[in-house]
């Protein structure tokens, strides 16, 4: 039944979330925008003790379920976007896990998320500095040693959100794709779970960007560097029949987008909110209040500016729990969440921008978050799928054409 | 719980008022156009799907299955097939579902059954006024009381007109508040002009000029105080927001069909990213602004007030069934600005949603 009423369960995480991200996450936001490489302590130990326990006491009845995930998400982020990706869980790295993963391969690397003594992450490693969006021109190649049972990686990673913390902690894991075999394209690429402080693994830098500072987006560099064969997702099996499972690997690894584009379009609503939020609060503080019954013809070029950037935020946000409760009745969702991700990173991108304008000098200064937000929200325009590989998968979609007939 | 699945009996009605726009609606749109024409037979065999009187009460005959979400979905659909047929199959809600929802019992009574059972539209709503600022909340058109009565003066446009209506219900400002007052198609000082748009041309409309229209007590809508009708505004934004979304998208599968099927240096149009590209933009913005038009739709059978929700969805609609259109025309390059293809008609009848108001109402 089409119904836009969250749960008692989602109304609870929300403000839950709410309350972190305002309590915990907004005033070390700045201190971390500022000092990019630092460790956000307060933040890392708050969440590993309390937070990621989520809201307490928990009713009985319905979930949201991936809807919820999603409202989380974007509470957070409005508090920070930056200090969400910097939350100590397996992040990317665990939905991989959890969509291609085998039951042995989700109990060895998840389990220690529920049970190490100190934070840890994990982390997703796919591009290189010739393969972003063309994920399936990768160069970082594995060899099968079938003497040792083991795939030796070796290349360079780059733009490794949470890098840092996943390659370093041990108890974490960074999963790498890498190709078997160059001649099958993407049908040779596979993805492999390197744990925490493996050797040959090594961090050689740390990026410095526009926005979300505070999250650790690493150069990871892979030389001769080993993993056992149980370690490639999907079951260590595929070594052997390549020739054939090999798209079985590469739709594995991009089943993962299927279900974290939705909470990346989450992720972005929320550094939208936050703009928006604070532009109409000022503009309330100011006298200005958006009168929703007058008829556009008399609204201020002010009140239409902010109807506008309300009706396209909430529209991304409700394409963004459609692709999430897609998930929720097993329906196959990659438009869905294509769309909504799409739509998600465009418009926080032009909301914060417009927030700057509306907002004046003030907005533009840095005594106010405004200008931190517009940084912030341009990377959801860029990474999970950048706007244009988004668009070009909703156009697939629509034109029923497969890639090569639409490239 | 959240949810975007609409129920079985939903997702029923809503296919079945699909095929009818497709095997019934679409045909005609064109012809319905030019000749400034609704097709009488479409009219009659749309009156036999009951869409209006299933969401009637049942003590006057109707289905008791009112529902704004559902209306959406019907609205949607059949502005699929064309709006303005769309528009003139749902007319007779405009005088039934205000007298339904506020109505006294007399009021109901003398006008429910007839309004349920009759195959035409006997009763239009007069909201809008012909000026740039027309607000629907605060209409010039001023309502004075005249001893028992009232006395109507103002003016209204774009007042659906079919031949068979006998009352107009006519909003105006009594003081601070929105009234409405049901009067007699030939009451002594209303005028109806025929007036013509730049689309929705099939489906007849007039000016009215209201002077000095003397109204019995008994006719002000709910009695002779309250209620206030700002809901009718809204439900009047949800219906014409889903029809807007309905325009839209029948433009885009028109370009998304005419791109697969168009040559140019050797390909199909559609496998162009600039082509395709648009097409996937279309996609995104018209299922966004389908989800506004629910959500708001969904406030108001929630009984929640949904000014704000109806006032984005219908911010979004305006732009994006314009956007869609528009795009359509481009997508069909010189073929798109030839009356011979739709996409011409799209633009104009998009075009209309910058101004309508309570044309329909869910």
């Amino acid at each position: 039944m089409i119904s836009f009423e969250p749960t008692e369960n989602s109304l609870r995480a929300r403000e839950f979330y709410r309350r972190m991200a305002l309590e915990q996450m907004r005033p070390v936001s700045r201190r971390y925008d500022e000092d990019e490489h630092a460790l956000p302590v307060e933040w890392v130990d708050y969440y590993w003790r309390e937070g990621r326990k989520g809201a307490p006491g928990s009713v009985s009845g319905p979930t949201d379920g991936f809807v919820q995930v999603c409202i989380q998400a974007e509470e957070l982020c409005f508090g920070d976007a930056g200090l969400y990706l910097r939350m100590p869980t397996a992040a990317l790295g665990g939905s991989a896990v959890s969509a291609a993963g085998t039951q042995e391969q989700k109990d060895r690397f998840l389990r220690p998320f529920r049970e190490s003594p100190h934070p840890i992450w994990g982390a997703m490693a796919i591009t290189e500095a010739s393969a972003g969006s063309d994920s399936a021109a990768i160069q970082t190649s594995a060899r099968f040693d079938a003497e040792r049972d083991e795939w030796v990686l070796n290349g360079t990673k780059i733009f490794c959100t949470a890098g840092e913390g996943a390659s370093q902690v041990e108890g974490g894991f960074v999963v790498v794709w890498a190709t078997v075999d160059k001649s099958l394209g993407r049908g040779g690429i596979k993805s492999f779970v390197v744990p925490a402080r493996t050797p040959g693994m090594k961090l050689v830098g740390l990026e410095k960007k526009l926005g979300i500072r505070a999250s650790d987006t690493a150069t990871l560099v892979f030389e001769d560097c080993r993993v056992p064969s149980a370690n490639l997702l999907g079951g260590s099996k595929q070594k052997t029949e390549k020739k054939t499972a090999g798209d079985k690997g590469f739709k594995g690894a991009m089943a993962t987008f299927d279900a974290s584009r939705p909470i990346v379009a989450a992720m972005a609503v929320g550094v939208g909110r936050a703009a928006l939020d604070f532009l109409i609060e000022e503009l309330e503080r100011q006298g200005l209040k958006v009168r929703f019954d007058s008829p556009p013809r008399a609204q201020t070029a002010l009140e239409r500016d902010v109807v506008d950037m309300l009706a396209e935020l909430q529209a991304a946000r409700l394409l963004t729990w459609r692709a999430a409760s897609m998930m929720n009745r097993g329906k196959p969702n990659s438009l869905e969440a294509s769309m909504a991700k799409a739509k998600a990173g465009l418009v926080v991108t032009k909301i914060t921008q417009k927030a700057v304008e509306l907002l004046g000098p003030p907005g533009y200064s840095k005594k106010l978050m405004v200008e931190k937000w517009m940084r912030d929200a341009k990377i959801n325009d860029i990474y999970e799928g950048t706007q244009q590989i988004n668009q070009l998968i909703v156009a697939r979609r629509i034109l029923e054409y497969s890639s090569s007939q639409l490239r | 719980m959240i949810d975007f699945e609409p129920t079985e009996e939903q997702a029923l009605i809503r296919d079945t008022v699909t095929e009818f726009a497709k095997a019934e609606i679409r045909p005609r749109a064109r012809e319905a156009d030019e000749a400034a024409k609704l097709p009488a037979e479409v009219l009659s065999r749309a009156h036999e799907l009951g869409l209006v009187a299933n969401g009637l009460p049942e003590a006057f005959g109707g289905g008791g299955e009112r529902s704004a979400l559902t209306g959406a979905l019907i609205g949607e659909e059949l502005a699929y097939g064309d709006l303005a047929i769309a528009l003139a199959i749902l007319a007779p809600g405009l005088l039934a579902f205000p007298v339904a929802d506020f109505g006294t019992d007399a009021q109901k009574a003398a006008l429910l059954p007839a309004l349920v059972a009759s195959a035409g539209t006997l009763g239009t709503l007069a909201l809008q006024e012909p000026r740039f600022d027309s607000d629907p909340y605060r209409p010039r058109t001023q309502a004075t009381r005249t001893g028992d009565g009232w006395a109507l003066d103002g003016a209204k446009c774009l007042v659906p007109w079919p031949e068979t209506v006998q009352h107009v219900l006519v909003l105006a400002s009594e003081g601070e508040s929105l009234a409405g007052f049901i009067v007699p198609r030939d009451a002594p000082g209303l005028r109806a002009t025929p007036d013509s748009y730049l689309g929705i041309r099939a489906l007849p409309t007039v000016e009215l000029a209201l002077e000095g229209v003397q109204v019995a007590a008994e006719a002000r809508l709910g009695g002779p105080t309250g209620p206030h009708l700002r809901a009718l505004i809204a439900r009047g934004r949800v219906g014409l927001a889903a029809m807007a979304v309905g325009v839209a998208r029948a433009a885009f599968e028109l370009a998304r069909d005419y791109a697969k099927e168009r040559q140019a240096f050797g390909a199909p149009i559609a496998t162009k990213q600039a082509i395709a590209f648009k097409l996937a933009d279309m996609a995104i913005e018209i299922d966004g602004a389908r989800l506004l038009v629910w959500e708001a739709a969904a406030r108001l059978d929630a009984g929640a007030d949904a000014t704000r929700e109806a006032a984005l969805a219908m911010h979004q609609v305006r732009r994006v069934a314009l956007e869609v259109s528009d795009g359509a025309v481009q997508v069909f390059g010189g073929h798109g600005y030839i009356r011979e293809y739709l996409p011409e008609l799209l633009l104009r009848n998009a075009r209309g949603f910058a101004c309508f108001e309570a044309l329909t109402l869910v």
